[in-house]
């Protein structure tokens, strides 16, 4: 590579950096979805990128399903007090209380379907007029027909058939009052740029991403975390596992995968040979063939 | 390693998906559980192969339909190269979409059936690759296996498709001859085409030089975003924040501000805590000036004694994108790097007929219509011809009543 290039990690940062400045520049009061997964670490390290020396000029938000590993809670807290940022959290419990949502039934109850109404009214309580995400195209099929600039509705709705053309970079934020933009900083990174992009920048990252031991049971051939949010079916039964999380999301659905990498490397290394995707242990996007389709027309990020 | 952004073309049945399907396949780009899904998917619908089409179809409605809506992005690497796929429909609104995946593409694959050679849709493909300015365009000869391999056919099809290129811009192209289906010459060389000396599609991708197509000369950075952060330590920064859109910048290189054409130095240049000496396209930054000089959104930096354009009459080539039709004398929302202006529509000069590639006779502009237009604009653009910069040539036309990007246009 000669010095008139720049390789793909700086090209996909940079990229990104224009996204997220156009996301300052064009809307009113945007705000970052923020789980304290490794997509949202990233995107807001490319946050503090874009807009240093000055501060990150929008707040972070977690919609918080009350199912967390109490790892990313902490590491979240963490982040927030060492950078000055400001966070907001929004209780998917609250919603429940009000009737707004129903806790879902059975074994396989999960609280991820119902953060779509908490996030959507948490973006009308605070007026938030864009949501940006650390969603990927690869992470999903239905991902891959994301827009960077997303456009929904007055009801949070994503119309899959009648997405705006984006061409070149310029990117059309443009709406009426009661819409919103979801907006995806990272679309064009994969699971792999990601972790040789915290590499890279040496990124600290939730302790629950390296190897640690921790009491798992296999429901459909998936690994989950022991939890008060979970009861063992007849024929489960908890185990001690050495394991790490690929992903992280609600604790209910958050497959673990069986693991010994310890460092960045290894975890590369484990990425560069997995023979299956990311999502592949996520539960909810099992349900059926569409189901992050689904969620997403009703305003799932 | 480099990125490369390249694109599909093709009509409905000419493989494209397979195409795609078989890239990803023999690169070991696809996943045991993706796999397993569209191995059930296809159980399901009756099929008796696996349908690569499942993997790249995203929304119910697509794989209900068996087509593809609308544009997909697909990611793979080698240990060359890193790519992304714009998966672009075959037939729905065919040069809306091809165009927004052609936008940012380095290289462009045209399919081309053997069987058939080189048809209207083909010379669609071309005329829309030589517009958009595609660098490289790679034509895939496909469903040889069809046509025996017969080395006849291909150089036909070969001369067919140069000379309509002759009467196009298309910089560098390319012939392959394949059959994605069975994977000959995708990844790996055939060996039932040994008249075929030349790289297999996935080696063209690994090879084709990327750098090369970005503007070098001209000095160009669009302003985005103004950083003051106020703060007791940096209480008199005042960065400008972008990305450079082309050419090259460099501390202590004297620099003219548009609007205003006023002059002055690079003081710095930052990418978060790190000082560089220089920054070149594609790059993300924020630059120091010396001087205090009124500089906001939609302002324009470049080197000093190599300026843009700067006008407010611009005529350009326009792809139209909405089922409303274009409204002469009307008035719409231009969108140029990052400044948004008031533009009206003064005249369609010709429209383009790109099945022929004649000028048209009526001069409505409507859905998938390419069109030569003359613009006035609230206030002046500051520019490169298309040609020249993508990024400075390029604009996109919002309706003001919708808010929805209704055409994409190439200025001349």
């Amino acid at each position: 590579m000669d010095q008139n290039t720049i390789n793909h990690l700086r090209e996909l940062e940079a990229e990104s950096i224009f996204v997220l400045r156009e996301v300052a520049a064009q809307f009113e009061r945007p705000v970052m979805l923020f789980s304290g997964g490794k997509d949202s670490i990233v995107m807001f390290h490319l946050a503090r990128k874009a807009f240093f020396p000055g501060k990150v000029p929008f707040p972070l938000m977690h919609i918080d399903t009350g199912h967390n590993f109490q790892e990313a809670l902490d590491y979240r807290d963490d982040l927030c007090e060492k950078t000055g940022t400001r966070l907001i959290v929004k209780y998917v419990q609250e919603s429940i209380d009000q009737g707004r949502v129903a806790e879902e039934k059975g074994p396989n109850a999960s609280r991820n379907a119902l953060q779509t109404t908490t996030l959507l009214d948490a973006l009308e309580d605070e007026k938030f007029d864009c949501a940006m995400g650390g969603g990927r195209r690869d992470e999903e099929k239905a991902r891959a027909k994301e827009r960077f600039f997303s456009h929904r509705d007055d009801f949070g709705q994503w119309d899959p058939k009648n997405q705006r053309p984006e061409l070149w970079n310029i990117f059309n934020g443009k709406k009426h009052v009661g819409e919103h933009f979801r907006v995806f900083p990272i679309s064009n990174w994969t699971e792999m740029d990601v972790w040789q992009y915290i590499l890279l920048e040496n990124i600290e990252m939730p302790s629950l991403y390296y190897t640690h031991e921790r009491e798992v049971f296999l429901r459909d051939g998936t690994w989950l975390a022991k939890s008060d949010c979970l009861t063992l079916k007849p024929g489960e039964n908890y185990e001690t596992k050495q394991v790490r999380c690929r992903t992280i999301g609600d604790i209910t659905c958050t497959g673990l995968t069986l693991s010994k990498a310890n460092t960045l490397e290894e975890i590369i290394q484990e990425v560069a040979s997995t023979r299956v995707t990311e999502r592949g242990g996520r539960a909810d996007d099992k349900r059926s063939e569409a189901a992050m389709e689904d969620r997403k027309k009703q305003g799932y990020f | 390693m480099e990125l490369l952004r390249f694109t599909t073309a093709g009509s409905v049945d000419d493989g494209k998906s397979t195409l795609i399907g078989r890239l990803l396949y023999d690169s070991k780009a696809i996943f045991e559980d993706q796999m397993e899904a569209i191995e059930n998917a296809s159980v399901n619908k009756g099929e008796e192969q696996v349908n690569l089409a499942l993997l790249t179809d995203g929304l119910r409605a697509e794989r209900e339909q068996g087509i593809t809506i609308d544009v997909a992005y697909r990611y793979f690497a080698t240990p060359e190269r890193k790519f992304i796929i714009a998966d672009t429909p075959g037939h729905v609104q065919y040069t809306r979409n091809m165009v927004t995946g052609a936008s940012t593409a380095n290289a462009a694959l045209i399919l081309i059936d053997a069987r058939n050679g080189v048809i209207e849709q083909t010379r669609r493909h071309a005329y829309i690759a030589s517009l958009l300015q595609i660098p490289h365009v790679v034509v895939c000869i496909n469903k040889m296996d069809l046509v025996d391999f017969d080395q006849e056919t291909y150089d036909r099809i070969e001369k067919q498709f140069r000379s309509v290129a002759e009467k196009l811009d298309i910089k560098n192209f390319y012939f392959i001859p394949m059959s994605a289906r069975d994977g000959d010459n995708v990844v790996d060389p055939s060996t039932r085409c040994p008249w075929y000396t030349g790289k297999t599609l996935l080696q063209m991708l690994e090879t084709l030089p990327v750098g090369e197509d970005l503007n070098r000369n001209d000095a160009r950075f669009p302003v985005q975003f103004v950083i003051r952060p106020q703060s007791d330590e940096f209480h008199d920064y005042r960065g400008f924040a972008g990305r450079v859109a082309s050419g090259e910048f460099h501390v202590g290189q004297e620099v003219k501000v548009f609007p205003g054409e006023q002059v002055s130095k690079i003081q710095s240049i930052n990418l978060y805590e790190e000082q560089l000496d220089r920054a070149i396209a594609p790059q993300s930054v924020s630059i120091q000036l010396e001087d205090e000089i009124d500089i906001s959104r939609g302002s324009l930096i470049s080197a000093a004694d190599n300026c843009p354009k700067s006008s407010q009459q611009i005529e350009a080539m326009i792809c139209w994108m909405s089922e409303t039709p274009m409204r002469v004398r009307g008035k719409y929302t231009i969108k140029h790097t990052s400044s948004d202006v008031l533009g009206i529509i003064q005249e369609v000069v010709n429209k383009v007929d790109i099945n022929t590639l004649e000028i048209a006779e009526d001069t409505t502009v409507g859905l998938n219509d390419i069109a030569r237009i003359k613009l006035k604009t609230s206030k002046p653009l500051f520019y490169d011809s298309y040609k020249q910069n993508r990024i400075t040539g390029s604009f996109v036309i919002i309706d003001e009543a919708t808010n929805n990007t209704v055409g994409a246009g190439m200025i001349i």
